[in-house]
């Protein structure tokens, strides 16, 4: 399974890169969105998938999944989540004031 | 010794304070009194019976970097040269700069200039050295830059510093790699381990690297071209730094390494072969000048190719005549550069084709300059200093040992020639300076200012110099055995007694190659109109500054085409650009350390659900990659995202599940807002090129990463330290729900921070909403 998993994780990542790669704003904003979700199953693929029950202390239960992984991931869901909108708005807000949302068109002063 | 050699750089801290009174009195009278004491107190040493002086002052110990100085024949010869022509420098300069010109700048580089000089000649440790080597091309830099508002100016400091600064690079090189070889620090005890450096197999390199630095500075061929560019400076800056002392630095340098190079048998074939390639060169050069400046620029460059040849002959007498002729040269190119610094203030013109007839004019600098010129030309007249040390040089030349190397008995054979034929273009622009400059005819009306003799103050200072020509002419031997053998001992390693003659004799080779020069040297002054049409062919394209010139030009444009080709504002190209580069790295790493490995122990079992999850996930991705419309492109990536929270249900992480679950639902519906409001989205085409090359970048980069992925599933090393959160949480942490406690508890730091980042977030989007300075509003 774990194998099968790194692929889901390859493909999210060349999707989310792929995505990277445009000219439109909102889709590369798609894309870091696909490439934090390649990177956190990436994550708890690396911890080993299934190996007991869910990391919730019971009396009868001696075998639990890996807790550690989870937490990290949990972070980053989190991070990456404020990261996206964050992306979002700014996304809106370049878009607006430009008036284009081609990256090829937003190349900054060429007296720089 | 440190304070003399510090005292000219702590006085310029004085120079501004001194400077606000210079309507009343000139700066350099304060000024003048620094050199002349320091002159004061170094002349005490000479005597028959010196001795060598050392003192040490630390810097910085614990690197083995102090303030070494070491006071032999040589830095005494240097010192003394320093500081005396200094005094005459600005007692001259006292005369020549206008009161209404930027003084304390000037004086304040000057001595600037002064204690690098000083430093250079008298440090012992090479690090100490090399500073005082780079202050020297910085205060030089200022100096040649002195009146920055001219054009020629600046690009003159420019050159001489570029050409400076890369020469002293490379003899800092030279100088780590001697430090890395012998241990030590200190100059005398390299030349104590002499043998050690030249066993060395790095030797070749070294004295590349060293030879390299003293010639940028001493103006060898073919790094000379800096010298006449740099005769945009005052001219008592030119013929302090450019005549008299500077330049002479890369000769000091080769003399006080050469006791350790001596024996190599490349030293003599690529100092003396580069000595006298400029020798001729320069002096070939120096006639087609028109500039009096220009003249004594080249003749500057030809001179000190002739010294560092004889430094490059290695015979006790051949390093002696080297330093009598360091000695003479200063005498009189110094006085040479003053006279034309006169005559250029006087007139308002250098320009030699507008000048003529000043003979009656200026009585007293033509007959400085009679002097000055003749003694330059060696000839042969027994009251001239520069007659001597050419004779010398000549009888040199005859008796040189030729090691086994064919290109050094080829060198042998050739230098008596060339030496004969630098001469006799040496013996040409002498004449041509002083005849063009004061005999013909006079055209007064052409010239800038009508010009009359000099007051008295400014001809002081040449007509020492002169003395000094004389002085040595008369008695050619009243320095010899307690000055210059002191010198030269330092320089060669044994004892020189030698004695200039006044007469060889008729049949003497050194006397007869004078007579030579003098008799073609006067053939080819007089009919000069016929031939010199050559020059129009013969530098032509060759020149070395249009080489200089191409090659500084050429960097630029190619740099910034480089630049421009690569970094074109395009975030795609860069973001292309980060991901190949990730990409082949990683590769190269994980092929080159066998780090792929694959084994198929310890997986999980495969599940149906779970499959059905991936394929949906990798269809939606794919999906992803050829949009319709941009809704679709949310839509695709709102199913990867549930897709993954079924995921993390199968995998048995409920937390994650749920905020995965929220945060996706939240992150769609902001996307859809975005693409609410987002102007007039338009389809951007792609070509099918660009197209396909992202796929590939993009599909390379996810194929590593499974591998990687595969890899390090296949290979772990060791426990996971998840057992100790298991255990604990419920005694220590007092929770259940390990997840939770190691985020709050265990872990609790990652949490706040975390925080933080949505707390800045929230403000940062609140922010780019709220705050609008567009321009209506400023």
């Amino acid at each position: 399974m774990e194998i099968i998993m790194s692929i889901v994780a390859g493909v999210l990542f060349a999707a989310g890169l792929y995505n990277l790669l445009q000219k439109q704003l909102l889709r590369i904003v798609v894309g870091t969105a696909l490439l934090s979700h390649g990177a956190h199953l990436f994550i708890l693929t690396m911890g080993k998938l299934k190996e007991g029950a869910p990391p919730i202390l019971d009396y009868d239960i001696s075998e639990y999944t890996d807790p550690l992984p989870q937490a990290l991931i949990l972070t980053s869901i989190v991070i990456s989540f404020g990261l996206t909108s964050l992306l979002l708005v700014l996304t809106y807000r370049a878009a607006q004031e430009n008036d284009t949302d081609n990256m090829e068109n937003l190349r900054g002063n060429h007296d720089e | 010794m440190l304070i003399a050699v510090l005292l000219p750089l702590f006085i310029t801290l004085l120079i501004p304070f001194v400077s606000k009174f210079k309507q009343k009195f000139h700066t350099g009278i304060f000024v003048l009194l620094i050199p002349l004491g320091i002159f004061i107190y170094f002349v005490r040493y000479i005597s028959e019976d010196f001795s060598p002086v050392s003192a040490s002052y630390p810097w910085i110990p614990s690197i083995d970097i102090s303030f070494d100085f070491y006071l032999d024949g040589l830095s005494l010869l240097f010192v003394l040269l320093i500081s005396g022509i200094g005094t005459l420098v600005t007692l001259y300069s006292i005369y020549y700069l206008h009161k209404s010109e930027k003084l304390a700048h000037f004086y304040i580089y000057l001595l600037m200039f002064m204690t690098a000089m000083l430093g250079v000649v008298l440090s012992d440790n090479i690090y100490v050295l090399y500073s005082f080597w780079e202050l020297t091309s910085i205060s030089s830099f200022l100096l040649i830059g002195y009146w920055n508002y001219r054009e020629g100016s600046r690009y003159g400091a420019m050159k001489s510093m570029l050409i400076t600064v890369f020469g002293g690079l490379s003899l800092l090189g030279g100088f780590i790699l001697l430090q890395l070889i012998t241990g030590t620090t200190s100059i005398q005890e390299m030349i104590a381990q002499s043998d050690v450096i030249l066993d060395s197999p790095y030797l070749p390199l070294i004295l590349v690297l060293v030879l390299l630095g003293a010639f940028t500075k001493s103006a060898q061929f073919p790094f000379h071209i800096w010298l006449p560019d740099a005769m945009e400076a005052p001219t008592p800056v030119s013929a302090y730094l450019h005549s008299a002392t500077m330049v002479k630095a890369g000769i000091f340098l080769i003399a006080r390494f050469s006791p350790i190079f001596n024996a190599y048998e490349w030293f003599f074939i690529v100092v003396s072969g580069i000595g006298i390639i400029t020798l001729c060169w320069a002096s070939y050069m120096a006639v087609r000048q028109t500039d009096l400046k220009g003249i004594l620029a080249f003749s500057t460059i030809s001179q000190l190719g002739m010294i560092m040849a004889m430094l490059g002959f290695g015979t006790e007498a051949a390093v002696f005549a080297a330093v009598f002729h360091i000695l003479n040269h200063a005498t009189f190119k110094g006085s040479l550069f003053m006279i034309a610094g006169i005559i250029d203030h006087e007139t308002g013109t250098r320009d030699i084709r507008k000048l003529g007839g000043l003979m009656t004019l200026m009585p007293i600098s033509a007959t400085l300059a009679l002097f000055g010129t003749f003694s330059m030309a060696g000839v042969p007249l027994p009251f001239l200093n520069g007659f001597y040390s050419k004779e010398l040089f000549f009888e040199n030349s005859l008796h040189l040992d030729s090691g086994n190397l064919w290109l050094a008995e080829f060198l042998v054979q050739a230098v008596p020639y060339l030496a004969v034929f630098g001469s006799i273009f040496t013996f040409v622009y002498s004449m041509y300076l002083l005849f063009g400059t004061f005999t013909g005819k006079k055209n007064l009306d052409e010239l800038p200012s009508k010009p009359h003799e000099a007051p008295l103050g400014m001809l002081v200072a040449p007509a020492i110099l002169i003395a000094g020509v004389i002085i040595i002419g008369i008695f050619p031997n009243l320095l010899n055995e307690n000055f210059l053998a002191h010198a030269a001992l330092a320089v060669s390693g044994h004892e020189v007694h030698e004695h200039v003659h006044y007469w060889h004799g008729w049949d003497s080779p050194a006397f007869l190659m004078s007579l030579t020069v003098l008799a073609l040297g006067t053939l080819l002054y007089v009919f000069r109109d016929k031939w010199t049409g050559i020059y129009k062919s013969i530098p032509g394209a060759l020149s070395f500054n249009k080489v200089y010139d191409n090659l500084v030009a050429g960097l630029d444009r190619y740099s910034s085409s480089f630049t421009k080709g690569y970094m074109n504002g395009s975030l795609r190209r860069y973001m292309a650009l980060i991901i190949s580069t990730i990409f082949i790295v990683t590769l190269t790493v994980m092929l080159g350390t066998d780090g792929f490995s694959f084994s198929t122990d310890d997986l999980a079992e495969i599940t149906a659900a779970e499959i059905l999850v991936a394929a949906m996930m990798i269809v939606a991705a794919f999906g992803t990659i050829f949009p319709k419309n941009n809704i679709g492109v949310i839509l695709l990536l709102g199913i990867a995202g549930y897709g993954l929270a079924l995921l993390f249900v199968f995998y048995r992480a409920p937390d994650l599940a749920l905020t995965q679950l929220v945060v996706e639902t939240i992150t769609v519906a902001l996307f859809l807002l975005c693409f609410y409001h987002l102007p007039k989205l338009r389809p951007i085409k792609e070509s099918k090129r660009v197209k396909i090359t992202n796929l590939i970048i993009s599909f390379a980069f996810g194929g590593m990463m499974t591998l990687v992925g595969i890899a390090a599933h296949s290979s772990k090393w060791f426990e996971t330290i998840s057992g100790y959160f298991i255990e604990t949480s419920h005694d220590l942490g007092g929770g259940d729900n390990v997840v939770n406690v190691i985020l709050v508890d265990m872990r609790g730091l990652d949490t706040l921070f975390e925080i933080c980042v949505l707390g800045i977030a929230a403000l940062s989007i609140y922010t780019m909403i709220k705050l609008r300075r567009n321009k209506e509003e400023r």
